[in-house]
């Protein structure tokens, strides 16, 4: 297989693994978030973290693998990203950290304050992360301000405060959104009375928060800066970002082949609020929602993966930031041979643990 | 503290935090399969009551594992941003498999663990619980496969169009001799935490004359797996020790605070108090032929000493100084035919070069006494080195005798017969600990100055970010990990000193 061949399928890939960690890790993350609103006495938000107790760790690691095939096919990307993200990056890590201590430890005491210290716990947990990710992504159309030196040493002029520009914040709040969406769409098919009812009254709010936010964040963008490839790139050239020239263009990252994927966002929100009395089948319409918004975000970007603002040549590219041929060949070989039998056992472990969570499953080894 | 300082306080802090938990999850694991296996085979109900309380402190020990293991897959690009770039095509490519092949199954199937008793067949829940334990372990091998490479960076190359390391050769990462030899020193080092943790725990219900036939049974199973896994940690670190003498001369002279090259075979020092300064170890007690026959495994093969290392660096470095000239070139014509010849030919010692950086920033114009200097930095700090690997090898052999002990009073029936030694399986509790983090700081304290072995200098491999933000975050994560050990110990006493027989707290909640 050619280079340029192989880039491409690993940008496919990495579109494959964020969209595994928003669909999967997302309806925990929006659980999570909705834990101390659709839970009010204790039995029922042990009854909310019963949903996902079982299978939110499994869920994790899809942000887990994402973060090590970047490292493996995107190097750079990863080491950008990361380090000019900085204290997002621990902002997130830290709420993350708190979610195994929130689902391990919050049900083994018996004192109301250590319990409800660990709810509020888990509901940063889990809309912290849903934020920040949207935040990040946001920042992505800005343009992030970083730059390389001679070594290709990475240097950023990134602070916490650049990050929380308005169009970034806006796109925080659709990513917010449509967790939360996700998350009330698996309450409404893993439970069922009062936190059922409860779960169910949200989703007509996320819904449409997440519709008109979406469209706003694409309207405010077609009359935003983008960037284009100007001259000086191969696809199949040394993963060198410095060697190519970039234009800014207003307009640039609105693009026709997005549409199909804005439909299929759009539509799985409107679906999902349309078959609430079908649970199981909002719940896959909500995950419909996860994947047309990555999808958008990512075809409007291509080639770009990293666009920086204070010097647009550098930015990071599909054709200028992976990893060798080499590398890209095996990780593809072994992503074939691994990706599908963990979706198997996934599968089969989801297929156990079918049914609703009720009041009479708490026990034994439940949270 | 600057910027590089902070970012190895951090990582060392993250690291050694995540690494109480690994150890005692990758031996319970292991421990909890066979338990259950015996049930199954057994039929009878005690043994399911093992696998029950042991995976009530396995969980929660878990929990924690992963809380300080998100961290650490991120750690490399937050705060060593430029080592990211420069090896990650290497050195990210077992990370990935790592998540794919190991996270994913523990992860998964720990949730069948404590959620499908009563969903799963026997067998099926048997089978749930192995595939966790072989997760954990296949978590360790890939980890060690990368940690393996820093270490002895096999089958890559520097390619000068990218200015980075790229792979050369799969295989060669894959089959590492020290990765291997890492792994199995580290998960046989895992087995003997989870046997010493089932052990000194039975040992004090024991002392107290409660669930005396759970308590037992427990020890039993902890005393053999204990010994095989003991015998494994000190036969195969010896095997460490070997790899290190063919590719690690510098750590195991500087772990035998040795100054000079002996004749072979060199002794082993026993006792010493190395001096830094004047490069020589007073009070010395030395066993002679030990040193020699461990690391090179012959009679008359010599064991470098530091002295003489330092002068092979001095001439690495100048030798890789002609590769640096050469890059400097080539940034200003790609096509420099000389340049790329000299590239090619000397990059092999670009890294030693490299360590000039911390020097003067203009490298190529280093005069003989900076690159005698950088040369005498490839020493590693003496004393920590050589007083780690002796109380680590010391605490190996308590293990050893004690788990041989125990195996031998549990064969006659008598365990719970000798006070004594009831309390001396209960005081070695946190001994495997120390042991474990001893060795890490053998291994990754020793490497230095390198990150990646005459590679990358560790200074060059931090990010550009701030020392006021890494302070923070280092601060951050140091008091988050602290209130969470604290947490995790609370819980771990009130399970303990529940028992095996009481109910299930959230039964009675």
């Amino acid at each position: 297989m050619d280079y340029e061949t192989l880039r491409l399928i690993w940008w496919a890939l990495l579109g494959i693994l964020l969209i595994g960690f928003a669909v999967m890790d997302g309806f925990d993350l929006g659980t999570a978030a909705l834990l101390p609103f659709v839970g009010r006495t204790d039995t029922e938000r042990r009854v909310v973290i019963n949903t996902v107790g079982p299978v939110w760790e499994g869920n994790q690691v899809w942000f887990i693998l994402g973060g090590g095939a970047i490292f493996a096919a995107w190097p750079a990307l990863y080491a950008a990203s990361f380090s000019g993200f900085y204290l997002a990056m621990f902002l997130v890590l830290a709420t993350l950290i708190l979610r195994p201590a929130g689902f391990k430890f919050r049900s083994k005491m018996d004192d109301p304050r250590w319990r409800g210290f660990w709810d509020w716990a888990l509901f940063a947990g889990g809309v912290v992360p849903a934020t920040v990710f949207g935040v990040a992504f946001g920042n992505l159309f800005e343009g992030v301000p970083f730059s390389f030196d001679g070594d290709l040493r990475f240097h950023s002029q990134i602070t916490l405060f650049s990050l929380l520009n308005p169009f970034a914040l806006l796109v925080g709040l659709v990513s917010l959104s449509m967790i939360v969406l996700h998350g009330a769409a698996w309450l409404n098919y893993k439970t069922e009375g009062i936190v059922q009812a409860r779960a169910r009254k949200v989703m007509p709010y996320a819904a449409t928060a997440f519709a008109v936010l979406f469209a706003l964040a694409g309207v405010w963008l077609a009359h935003k800066e983008g960037f284009r490839v100007a001259a000086g790139l191969a696809h199949d050239g040394p993963s060198n970002p410095t060697l190519k020239t970039v234009a800014t263009v207003t307009g640039a990252w609105v693009k026709g082949t997005t549409m199909p994927a804005v439909a299929i966002a759009l539509a799985g929100a409107g679906c999902a609020l349309l078959l609430r009395r079908m649970p199981l089948w909002a719940f896959l319409a909500s995950a419909l929602v996860p994947i047309g918004t990555i999808v958008t975000a990512g075809l409007a970007l291509f080639p770009f993966l990293l666009p920086s603002s204070t010097d647009p040549n550098v930015s990071l590219t599909v054709w200028d930031a992976s990893s060798s041929k080499l590398t890209l060949g095996v990780m593809l070989g072994a992503t074939v041979i691994f990706l599908p039998l963990v979706i198997a056992y996934t599968a089969f472990v989801y297929r156990v643990l079918r049914g609703p969570v009720r009041e009479s499953d708490l026990g034994g080894h439940s949270y | 503290m600057d910027l590089v300082t902070l970012s190895r306080l951090q990582f060392a802090v993250t690291a050694l935090y995540h690494f109480l938990f690994v150890p005692l999850t990758l031996g319970l694991a292991v421990l909890l399969g066979i338990m259950e296996t015996v049930y199954v085979m057994t039929g009878r109900e005690i043994w399911r009551d093992l696998v029950k309380f042991w995976g009530i402190l396995f969980g929660i020990n878990f929990a924690m594992g992963v809380a300080t293991g998100i961290t650490m897959e991120f750690q490399f690009g937050t705060n060593w941003a430029y080592y990211s770039h420069y090896v990650g095509d290497v050195f990210g490519a077992p990370l990935a498999l790592e998540g794919m092949m190991a996270f994913f199954l523990e992860a998964t199937f720990i949730g069948l663990f404590f959620f499908a008793w009563d969903r799963l067949t026997r067998v099926q829940h048997l089978i749930a619980t192995w595939l966790l334990a072989i997760g954990t372990n296949l978590s360790a091998l890939w980890i060690l496969i990368a940690n393996g490479w820093m270490q002895y960076p096999v089958g890559a190359r520097f390619n000068a169009q990218t200015m980075r390391m790229e792979v050369s050769d799969f295989m060669q990462v894959l089959f590492n001799p020290v990765a291997q030899a890492k792994f199995v020193h580290t998960v046989s080092a895992g087995y003997v935490t989870g046997s010493v943790f089932v052990l000194a725990i039975s040992a004090w219900y024991l002392l107290k004359g409660r669930n005396i036939e759970f308590a037992k049974r427990s020890m039993t199973v902890a005393a053999s797996f204990g010994m095989a896994s003991a015998l494994s940690v000190v036969v195969l670190g010896d095997e460490s020790g070997y790899t290190a003498g063919q590719n690690q001369k510098m750590k195991i002279a500087a772990i035998e605070a040795m100054w000079d090259t002996e004749p072979a075979p060199a002794s082993f020092t026993v006792f010493g108090l190395p001096d830094m300064e004047n490069h020589v170890t007073h009070l010395e007690v030395k066993v002679p032929w030990m040193l020699g026959l461990i690391a090179t495994r012959s009679a008359d093969t010599p064991v470098p000493g530091i002295s003489e290392l330092v002068g092979i660096a001095q001439k690495d470095i100048a030798d890789g100084l002609i590769a640096y000239r050469g890059l400097l070139a080539l940034k200003q014509d790609r096509n420099d035919a000389r340049a790329l010849k000299d590239v090619d030919g000397h990059v092999g010692h670009l890294g030693y070069a490299l360590l000039l950086k911390n020097i003067r920033p203009d490298i190529e114009n280093a005069t003989p006494d900076e690159i005698v200097r950088a040369a005498n930095s490839t020493i590693p700090n003496v004393p920590v080195l050589f007083w780690s690997f002796r109380c680590m090898v010391g605490l190996g052999l308590w293990f050893i005798a004690l788990f041989a002990f125990s195996f031998w009073l549990s064969a006659k029936r008598q365990l719970d017969r000798w006070r004594p030694y009831l309390w001396a399986a209960l005081l070695t509790l946190p001994l495997p600990w120390i042991a474990a983090e001893l060795g890490w700081i053998v291994a990754e304290y020793g490497r230095q100055p390198w990150v990646i072995v005459g590679v990358l200098p560790t200074a060059l491999g931090v990010s550009s970010t701030t020392a006021s933000n890494v302070a923070l975050s280092l601060i951050g994560f140091a008091l988050f990990y602290s209130a969470l050990l604290v947490v995790d110990a609370v819980l771990l006493l009130k399970y303990i000193r529940l028992g095996p027989d009481a109910p299930k707290p959230e039964e009675a909640a």
